[in-house]
C-alpha cells in the first residue's frame, strides 16, 4: 500500500499496576495503518484490543512505546478521532438529532451548518423519522447508528470502533456492516475497528490484526484481498472461507496453548525485557 | 372479579377504601370514649380557624420559613456537592464537615441557634435550611460521583473541554439524584420546621399546636396534624411532578 501512514504505533507497552503483580495488557505492539485503510482488530478477550483503541483516541497513556497520528504524538483526545463505543454512549437526556449536534456545537459552527450537518447524517445513517426520539425509544441497532452519526458529524479523519456492534443481534450486525463499508467507500476514512467475531473482522477488512493475550501483543496479521464493495453475499466465496479459516487459526492456537499452558503464563513481571522486533 | 386487577382504578378503589375504613375507625375510638375529638369536631374546628382568619396566618408563616430555609439550604448545597464531585481537592476538606454533621439531627442544633440568633425568624431559617442542605448535598455530590465515565468519554472525543464536560454531561447526567435530594431536603426542612415552631414563634403550625396543647383543644391539634401532613404531601407531590418532567429521558420501570 501506498498510500500515506496515518497511525504509527511503535513498541507500545501498557502496564496496569496491580497489588501484587503488574499486568502487562499490551508488549511490544508495532503496527502501521495506512491512510483510508480498513483494518479491524480481532483476538480473545483480555489481549488488550481496547487498551489499544484507548491508547490510539487519547483516553488512556501508554507507558511506553509511541503512537504517532498523522505524525503527531497523540496526547489526549482530539475530535479527529472519532470514537464508537460498544455501549453506544448516547446523551440519555439529548434527543438523536441534539446527540448528533453535540459535537458541532461544541466546535462551534454556526448554527445553519449545525443544523444542516446533523440532518445530513442523520438521514445517511436511516434515522430521520426518529430525529426527534430519546434514545430510550430506539432499538440497539438504531442506538449505534445513532452513535456513528453523532461521529461522523464532526468528520474525524480516523474512526475508531470498539466492538460496536458486539451487543446486536447477528440481522442487524450484518445490516450495519454494511451500512459501515458503504459510508466508509464514499467517505473515504482510516477506520480502526476491534471485533470479537472472525467473520465480521474478515468481512470488513483490508487488513485484520490478530492479537494474543498474557501479554497483549500483535500475533499476525492477515491480508484480506478481496475487492470492495463487498456484498453480503461474499460470505458464501470460498476466498472468504479461507480467509476466515487463517484468522480462526491465528485467534483460537493461541486459546488452545492457553488451555495447556495454565496458570503458569498469567502475566510477566513488568520489569521483563522487551523482546526485540 | 375479572376488573379488579393490578392496575390504577383498582389501586384507587383501595386507596379510598383505606381512608374511609380509618375515618370509621377514629370515630369508632371516639365513641367508645377515647379523649380524642371525633371527625365531625375536627372538621368544624377547621371551619372555624378559616374563618377567623388564624389557620391561615399559621400555614403563610410556616409555609414561608419551609421555602425560604429549603431555598436557601438547596442553593448552597448545589454548588457544594458538584464541587465535592468533580474535585477531588474540596471532597478532602468538604467531606469530614459534611459526614460529621449530617448525623447531628437539626433539631439539636435549635439551642445553639437560639442563642447565637436569637428568638426571631433566623435561628429557624437557619435550621431548615441545614435540613435541607445536607440531605441535598449527599445527593449532589453522589449524582456527580456517579456521572458514567463512557459519557465523559464520548464527550471528551467529541472535542469537549472541562467546562463544557461539566455543563453538557455532568450537570443534566446528576439531575436525577439532585432531584430526589430536593425531596428528601423538603420532607426534611418540613420535619424540622414545625418542632422549630414548637419551642419558639409567635405563629406557624407547630405554634399554633403548641398553644391547643396548653389549653386542651385536640381539635385544633388535630387540625393541625392534618394540615401538615396534606400540605408535606402536596409539596412533595409538586417536587415529584417536576422531577418526573425533568428526568423522563431516563429508562425507568413502568411501575
Amino acid at each position: 500500500m501506498n498510500r500515506q501512514t496515518k497511525i504509527e504505533i511503535r513498541a507500545l507497552k501498557k502496564i496496569f499496576p496491580l497489588k501484587d503483580q503488574d499486568f502487562v495488557a499490551l508488549n511490544g505492539v508495532d503496527l502501521d495503518v495506512a491512510d483510508q485503510e480498513f483494518v479491524t482488530v480481532v483476538g480473545p478477550s483480555g489481549c488488550g484490543k481496547t487498551t489499544l483503541l484507548n491508547i490510539i483516541a487519547g483516553l488512556e497513556k501508554s507507558s511506553g512505546g509511541s503512537v504517532l497520528v498523522d505524525g503527531e504524538q497523540v496526547s489526549g483526545p482530539s475530535p479527529e478521532r472519532g470514537v464508537i463505543f460498544q455501549q453506544y454512549a448516547l446523551f440519555p437526556w439529548l434527543t438523536v438529532r441534539q446527540n448528533v449536534e453535540f459535537g458541532l456545537k461544541i466546535g462551534k459552527k454556526s448554527k445553519k451548518e449545525t443544523r444542516e450537518t446533523a440532518q445530513h447524517f442523520i438521514d445517511l445513517v436511516g434515522l430521520t423519522q426518529f430525529a426527534d426520539a430519546l434514545p430510550k425509544m430506539l432499538s440497539g441497532g438504531m442506538k449505534q447508528r445513532c452513535a456513528l452519526a453523532r461521529a461522523y458529524a464532526v468528520n474525524p479523519k480516523l474512526l475508531l470502533m470498539d466492538e460496536p456492534f458486539g451487543a446486536l443481534d447477528a440481522l442487524t450486525r450484518v445490516n450495519l456492516q454494511g451500512q459501515l463499508l458503504q459510508t466508509w467507500q464514499t467517505e473515504k476514512r482510516t477506520v480502526l475497528f476491534i471485533t470479537h467475531d472472525v467473520d465480521e473482522a474478515v468481512f470488513l477488512a483490508n487488513r485484520v490484526v490478530v492479537m494474543a493475550s498474557k501479554p497483549g501483543r500483535i500475533k499476525e496479521i492477515i491480508d484480506v484481498d478481496l475487492p470492495y464493495p463487498r456484498h453480503v453475499d461474499l460470505r458464501l466465496t470460498p476466498r472468504f472461507g479461507e480467509l476466515r479459516n487463517r484468522v480462526w487459526a491465528a485467534v483460537y492456537s493461541q486459546e488452545l496453548d492457553m488451555a495447556s499452558y495454565g496458570e503458569q503464563v498469567s502475566g510477566r513481571p513488568a520489569q521483563k525485557k522487551q523482546e526485540g522486533k | 372479579m375479572k376488573w379488579f386487577r393490578n392496575n390504577k382504578t383498582s389501586k384507587a378503589i383501595l386507596n379510598v377504601a383505606a381512608l374511609v375504613a380509618g375515618l370509621l375507625l377514629w370515630n369508632f375510638g371516639y365513641s367508645v370514649g377515647l379523649t380524642i375529638p371525633s371527625p365531625i369536631e375536627v372538621v368544624d374546628r377547621f371551619i372555624l380557624l378559616i374563618g377567623s382568619g388564624v389557620i391561615i396566618g399559621d400555614v403563610g408563616a410556616s409555609l414561608q420559613r419551609v421555602l425560604v430555609g429549603f431555598s436557601i439550604g438547596t442553593i448552597v448545597a448545589i454548588p457544594v456537592g458538584f464541587l465535592m464531585g468533580w474535585y477531588w481537592i474540596a471532597r478532602g476538606l468538604i467531606e469530614p464537615y459534611v459526614q460529621f454533621f449530617r448525623t447531628v439531627p437539626p433539631l439539636a442544633i435549635i439551642p445553639l441557634a437560639i442563642v447565637l440568633f436569637g428568638i426571631g425568624e433566623e435561628p429557624k431559617i437557619v435550621v431548615i435550611s441545614l435540613a435541607a442542605f445536607f440531605a441535598c448535598v449527599i445527593a449532589t455530590f453522589q449524582g456527580v460521583v456517579n456521572v458514567d465515565k463512557t459519557l465523559i468519554n464520548a464527550a471528551t472525543v467529541l472535542g469537549a473541554k472541562d467546562g463544557s464536560i461539566f455543563l453538557r454531561v455532568v450537570v443534566p447526567s446528576s439531575a436525577p439524584f439532585i432531584l430526589v435530594g430536593m425531596r428528601l431536603g423538603l420532607g426534611s426542612s418540613w420535619a424540622t420546621l414545625v418542632a422549630a415552631e414548637l419551642i419558639a414563634a409567635q405563629q406557624g403550625l407547630g405554634f399554633r399546636m403548641q398553644q391547643a396543647q396548653l389549653y386542651y383543644q385536640l381539635d385544633t391539634i388535630f387540625v393541625g396534624l392534618l394540615l401538615i401532613g396534606f400540605l408535606g404531601l402536596i409539596m412533595d407531590r409538586l417536587l415529584l411532578l417536576s422531577e418526573l418532567k425533568l428526568t423522563s429521558w431516563q429508562e425507568r420501570r413502568v411501575s
